[in-house]
């Protein structure tokens, strides 16, 4: 499958999916244009005190991510590359991936800059971009909404997560294209 | 999430001073907070769209149906919710929109979930099994399409941007395995510690 027909058939998936919705819902007699409003209210509400969240997690991980933290952790963890054989670039973005979605998405399109998006590095970046998530701003955002304090034990496993993520696609990356 | 909040601030102040770069931190705090914002805007447009299409597929029945279909697969990862609870929906599309790289459509139903999950949470402070699990999934993140970088690496002249998605399938699946082992793992321990 090329990824001209992939992006062609994804840009069906919204509006059929919209379509379906409101077809159904049309069929079965709901009320859409008040059942949407009050849906939609509900969804203000909820984004709205999100917001308080949204700027603790940005200023911490912002802070953290600009004074430079990251490459000391890179330093600290360097023993662990040797062992999995990985650049200290990938454990840089890995770290990165898993604070902010953006900032991960810009260095990855560096690292496609800088050796192209075929390279070893360039495909490895491209998987664990792929399979990774923004750990810890998924965790503050989810339990923030709806006001969890004690969070138990999901924080290592997101972050067990991630790092299985780091190791999984450097082993793969290395097996199916070296 | 004390813990890493405080550890994020402190941990990047030292930091910052170590490297001499002590300066970037205002200029880091002011940007974000502000960033924060303006990621709030849009995410209230699309939370509210979002949750006004799944308020119409929920009145109409079609949510039900779709999780009729899912719920013994579910039943097994979710035990502690009790069948037709509205939760197990919002979590079948927040998992499906992140299954084929709808970030943003993802969200929505993410945050739906955790208010369902949290109407049938008995202790409101703590996060409850369910949520624990829904979480693992979530951070371990199940791409099946990864549509933005596909794109991305089209757009930087890769010969075949979608070669990596074999990879990308294969690493996710064993994140997400290690989550939810990991989950059941601490799930089990919790629960042991509790009844002593």
């Amino acid at each position: 499958m090329t990824a001209e027909m992939l992006g062609e058939s994804f840009s069906w998936f919204i509006p059929g999916l919209i379509f379906i919705v409101f077809f159904h819902g049309h069929i079965k007699k709901v009320r859409v244009f008040e059942v949407f409003v009050e849906g939609a209210q509900e969804g203000f509400l909820m984004a709205v005190k999100l917001i308080p969240y949204l700027i603790g997690i940005y200023v911490a991980v912002g802070i953290f991510r600009e004074s430079g933290a990251v490459g000391i952790l890179v330093k600290i963890l360097s023993p662990i590359l040797k062992v999995i054989k990985a650049p200290s670039d990938a454990l840089f973005l890995s770290i990165v991936r898993s604070l902010s979605g953006p900032a991960a998405l810009s260095m990855t399109m560096e690292i496609f800059d800088m050796h192209g998006p075929d390279s070893f590095i360039g495909r490895l970046a491209s998987t664990m971009l792929g399979s990774s998530d923004t750990t810890f701003y998924v965790i503050a955002v989810y339990f923030g909404s709806v006001g969890i304090r004690k969070t138990r034990y999901a924080i290592p496993i997101g972050i067990l997560a991630d790092f299985t993520s780091f190791v999984a696609s450097v082993y793969i990356v290395r097996k199916v294209f070296l | 999430m004390n813990y890493v909040f405080s550890f994020f601030i402190l941990g990047g102040i030292l930091a910052a001073a170590v490297n001499g770069r002590i300066d970037v931190i205002t200029t880091a705090a002011m940007t974000s907070a502000g960033s924060a914002v303006e990621r709030a805007i849009t995410l209230i447009g699309i939370v509210s769209l979002w949750l006004g299409i799944a308020r119409v597929a929920e009145k109409s029945g079609l949510i039900d149906t779709l999780s009729w279909v899912i719920a013994p697969f579910f039943r097994w990862l979710f035990p502690s919710i009790p069948k037709g609870n509205p939760a197990l929906g919002s979590i079948l599309m927040n998992l499906s929109a992140n299954m084929l790289g709808f970030g943003n459509a993802a969200t929505p139903f993410g945050l739906k979930a955790m208010q369902e999950l949290q109407k049938i949470n008995k202790d409101p402070d703590t996060a409850s099994e369910a949520m624990c699990t829904f979480l693992a999934i979530n951070t371990s993140s199940v791409t099946l399409v990864p549509a933005t970088l596909i794109a991305l690496r089209a757009s930087a002249g890769s010969k075949n941007p979608s070669e990596v998605m074999g990879a990308v399938i294969l690493a996710t699946t064993c994140s997400t395995l290690v989550a939810i082992i990991g989950d059941l793992v601490m799930r089990t321990i919790n629960r042991k510690g509790k009844s002593k």
